[in-house]
Order: structure tokens, then sequence, then C-alpha cells
């Protein structure tokens, strides 16, 4: 298959559907509900299921319990959405269901807006829901790379029986850009006779498969979480995933930025490199986990006298950045919120003030 | 003579953590005889809610899932419409299905989900130390209306199988108790049906059942008996609600 121009909600449907997922829960909220509507029409054209739940948090269980009895599942949905969602979310990070959520970041807090932001990444990395748990946090900067996205992250979530979330934000969800399904990202669900109440006769099991949360002595709720610990640990020796711009240069700033934000964040880059100034970014990937030890060693390069984490927030991935930078570069914030995006020429004023 | 009377296969061996005098363990067996004479142990996946019957797994002997607060039916629903092949059912007391999740259970419901509900009321929340709820009696006393319950201030009992059978999609809607011999006999029967349009993938289908919760009711297992008799049944009253056409 070529290249379709496709906007960026229907493309993460379709994705999905590549990807080998045919069951789909939603809740409509802007700015992400062409997602449902697509799937609405599409499902039944694939032999696959689409289902209108009453509430985010009503969708959150639904995916719960399709992923506990073993079948893919995902949904998708928009900042408060994804808050109603969080109850749910924890519950499956608990359970190790490994559904895959999508959330089309808008502005916040309440409300909030319902043009593009970044505002949601405390709640995607550290928590949103009750408890010690990770996400695995994937951040797609185009069409191209949501689809991607979106197909590693059944895998990735069945590797880890973990959830995952794509965090996108609404102009990732609602431009249009040229896209291509790559066929060799289609994959086959893993087997999980060992863990998955998919019935006895489906398994040919004479045992029973249980899917609990509630420990109520201390000694079996610890071993879950330090059994948990490790998974995230290992998730983040594993699957850190950045790209780097610019690095070779003799950069005297570094940014850090993710998604729409990186993108206007390149043409700075390119734009100061034509005016003779030369500044490096890395782009996460990963939110969860976080890229940490390539922005450190990129913050320790010689020539490099100071950090810029921008953002379409008033800074949260910031507080990442200084974590993993440890004092040896002064970091800075910039970032707009609302749904105005920072333009290239607002940062490079900030780049050249630092 | 062969054997006349067994322990039900989909039964565990677990001993109960239910307290004494507690109607969960007859509900739990009448269950399990269904599964079994229904021959669907294989196939079914049983959702436990919050509250007592939170451990409600270590009873059976088929796979089960805890679900969150109220949330048991949008899990059933997913289990059911990613393996319509499953048997699925869900089992919630009173605060869980008619306070938290009555949203649940009603788009459920009405969304005619292919699933079978077993809603236990005893009027408080029992897990949490007999707490007012939904269903609770006017002036019944419970650990959060310790002067009755005020009925001005909290309004009426809800009733469930009254309200489910006011939907219009089809459905088996029924209201039994275990609180005698002959009412236990009853409930089987409306607890069969309800399984039995499941199999037959006919429609959603619920069966309440009025029970007793002595230690907060503060009363021994007899007096619960009698009390629930003579105050909840003339209020709860018994019957097939609703049968699909």
């Amino acid at each position: 298959m070529g290249k379709v121009l496709m906007k960026g909600n229907e493309a993460i449907g379709e994705a999905a559907i590549r990807a080998g997922c045919l069951n789909y829960f939603a809740y409509p909220i802007t700015p992400q509900s062409e997602i449902a509507e697509y799937l609405s029409r599409r499902m039944p054209e694939v032999g696959g299921m689409f289902l209108q739940g009453e509430s985010e948090v009503a969708v959150s269980y639904m995916i719960f319990g399709a992923t506990a009895c073993g079948s893919r599942a995902f949904t998708t949905s928009s900042s408060p959405g994804i808050s109603l969602m969080s109850e749910g979310i924890s519950y499956m990070a608990a359970a190790q269901c490994p559904a895959v959520i999508v959330n089309i970041m808008r502005g916040g807090p309440g409300l909030g807006g319902i043009l593009p932001a970044q505002a949601d990444y405390f709640q995607a990395t550290k928590g949103g829901g009750h408890g010690d748990y990770r996400l695995i946090v994937l951040a797609p900067a185009s069409i191209q790379e949501a689809v991607e996205m979106v197909m590693t992250a059944f895998p990735l979530a069945e590797k880890y029986r973990n959830p995952v979330m794509i965090l996108g934000d609404g102009m990732i969800g609602q431009m249009m850009e040229p896209v291509e399904f790559p066929d060799h990202l289609k994959t086959e669900p893993l087997n999980n006779d060992k863990w998955a109440t998919s019935g006895m006769d489906t398994r040919k099991s004479d045992k029973n498969n249980i899917i609990k949360t509630l420990f109520l002595e201390s000694k079996p709720l610890e071993d879950l979480n330090i059994f948990l610990k490790a998974k995230f640990d290992r998730i983040r020796r594993e699957e850190v995933r950045y790209e780097s711009y610019n690095t070779d240069s003799d950069y005297k700033t570094l940014i850090v930025s993710y998604g729409t934000m990186s993108r206007v964040c390149r043409t700075v880059v390119d734009n100061l490199k034509e005016e003779g100034i030369e500044v490096g970014m890395i782009r996460p990937r990963t939110l969860f986990p976080f890229p940490g030890k390539a922005i450190r060693q990129a913050a320790e390069k010689d020539t490099c006298k100071n950090v810029l984490s921008v953002e379409m927030s008033m800074g949260q991935m910031v507080e990442d950045v200084q974590l993993c930078v440890q004092g040896k570069r002064p970091v800075r914030w910039y970032g707009r919120c609302g749904g105005d995006i920072p333009t290239p020429e607002e940062i490079i004023d900030v780049i050249k003030s630092l | 003579m062969g054997k006349t009377f067994k322990k039900p296969e989909a039964l565990s061996d677990k001993h109960t953590h239910y307290c004494p005098g507690c109607t969960h363990g007859i509900i739990h067996r009448l269950v399990a005889e269904v599964i079994d004479e229904l021959g669907v142990r294989g196939r079914t996946v049983g959702i436990a809610p919050v509250g007592c019957a939170v451990l409600a797994h270590n009873y059976f002997t088929f796979d089960f899932q805890e679900s969150a607060h109220g949330r048991s039916p949008a899990m059933a629903t997913g289990i059911k419409r990613v393996r319509p092949d499953l048997i699925v059912f869900t089992y919630q007391g009173d605060g869980d299905l008619a306070s938290i999740g009555i949203g649940e259970i009603i788009h459920s419901a009405n969304r005619g989900e292919k699933f079978t509900t077993i809603f236990v009321n005893n009027t408080v929340y029992g897990m949490t130390g007999g707490q007012m709820a939904p269903t609770t009696m006017p002036n019944q006393h419970t650990s959060t209306s310790p002067y009755g319950r005020d009925v001005k201030n909290t309004g009426m009992p809800l009733k469930m199988a009254e309200l489910l059978s006011a939907l219009e999609t089809p459905a088996y809607i029924a209201r039994e108790t275990v609180l005698k011999p002959k009412y236990v006999v009853k409930a089987k029967k409306a607890i069969k049906k309800a399984f039995t349009y499941q199999v037959e993938n006919k429609c959603f289908s619920f069966v309440e059942i009025v029970s007793t919760c002595p230690v907060n009711w503060g009363l021994t297992p007899l007096e619960s008996l009698k009390w629930a008799e003579d105050n909840l049944l003339p209020y709860y009253k018994l019957g097939e609600y609703k049968i699909p056409e």
C-alpha cells in the first residue's frame, strides 16, 4: 500500500486495525472524536467491534474486561476523559492488562479548551490514577509516527503485560499528512493462557485463572509492587526511544522537546544554524521510560552551556530534564498553553537571551 | 443407591470468610448449581464486585475477575462484546450496584448486554461496616444513619428490579429471596432462567436477591431472617418483573 493523505485521528484508528486490534470502546470527546466516527464505520467492514460506552469511566472497565479475558482492545480519549479513565487505568496496571490508550491532549485544567496542549505529561508519566504504577508512554511527532506507535503499542503492551499510552496532542489528531501503513508491523497476540480469564475450555485447562487487584495482607501487596517495579526498571533499561537532532554540532544550547512542539523546535535549530548559531535537540519518543541518560550526556558536552525544555504546558517535562541533568548545566523552560503553540521566533528569542 | 446430594463442581473447597448467618453462601451455591446443570463451567467468567463478595473468586472453580466499585457491568460488557461465547455474570451488592454503579447497570441493561447480574440486596454496605445504602429502609438504623434513615433527606429506597424493568429493551428481571427454604427453591429457578436466557443469547438477565446482614443489622441470624421477611418483603416484592418476548 502506498502513501495516503489522512487526518491524524483517522490514521490512528486505521493503525489499530492494521495492528490486529479489532476491539474498540470509546466515548466522544473533542479533539479525538473522529477516531470513534472512523472506527464506527470501519470496524464492521473488517469484522471488528466498536461500542460507544456510556462514559469514559465505563469504557476504561470495558477495555479492562476485554483485555483481562485475553483479547486485544483499545480506547481513545482526550485529557478530561483520561482523568475519568484513570481509575480503570490504575486497575489495569495492577492487574497487568495489556490495554492500549490513546490520549489526544487538549488544554486544561478543568474543561480547559479543545486546542492542542501537552498539559497531561505529569498525568501520563507519573500516575494519573492511584498507586505505584507506570504506563509505557509513546509520544508521536507526526501522523506517520503515530501510526507506527499505535501498531507497536499492542505487542509492547503484551510483552510487558502493561498498559501503553500514546500521548499525542490535538494537532496530531486534527492535521492531515501523507501516511503509509507498514505491513510488517501487523502482529499476532502473545499466548496468554497462563493468566487470561479466557474460559478454561478455550485454553483446554482445568485450572481457573483469576484477575485480581485486592491484596488485604501487606506481604502479597508488597510482593506485587516489587514485581511491578522490577518490570518498570526493565522497561527503563530496554525501551528508551528518542531522536537526536544536530547533536554532532558544537551546540551551546540543548533543546529537549517532544511531539508537535519538537517540530517547531526543529525549525528553530535549522533557522539558527543559518545564522551560525548551533543548537542541539533531543526529542523523547518515549516519555516513560524517559531518555534521561541521552539528555544528560548531550548536556554534558563541553560546548553546551544550557538546556531548554520547550513544551506546550507551563513546565512539566522540565522537571524530568532537571532530574537527569543533575545540576550540571542550568535547565530552563519555555512554553505556552491554552492552545497557542510557541512560534520559532519566540523560541529563538528565548535561546538568544539565555 | 447412588449419590443424591453433592457439592457442585463449580464450588471450591475454601472456607468461607462470610459472617455467621450471611446469605451469600446460599446464593453462591445456587449459582454454582446452575452453572453445573447448564454445563458451562469451562466457559464461564464471574465478576466479583467491591463489597463482601469481592472474595467470591475464592469459592468458585472457574475464571474470575475482580472489578472496581460499581463497574462490574462495564467489565462484563467488555468481556461479552469481545467473547460472546463466554458465559459472564456479575455478582453485586446494593452499594455497588444501586449507588456508585447505577449508571453502569442501567446502560448495560438498556443495551441488552447478554450477561447475567446477581444483585444481592441486604440494605447496607456490608464490608465497610454497615453504612446506609440506597436500598436502606425508612427509619432503618445503620452506622451512617444512626437516628434511622430519614427519607426526607435521603429519598426512598431504590427498587432496582422495578427501575430496570421500566426500560424498553427486552430483559429478564426478577426479585427473589433466600430467607426460607421455599424461597430458595424459587430463587434457584430464577437464577437458572437468567443464565439460560444468556446461554440462548437472548437478553440481559437480572435477579435481585433480598438478603440479610445479621452482623451489621445487630441481629442474630434467625432474627435477621424474621426482620427481613417482616420489613423488606412488603417493600421489595418478590416475583418476575420482566420476561423477554
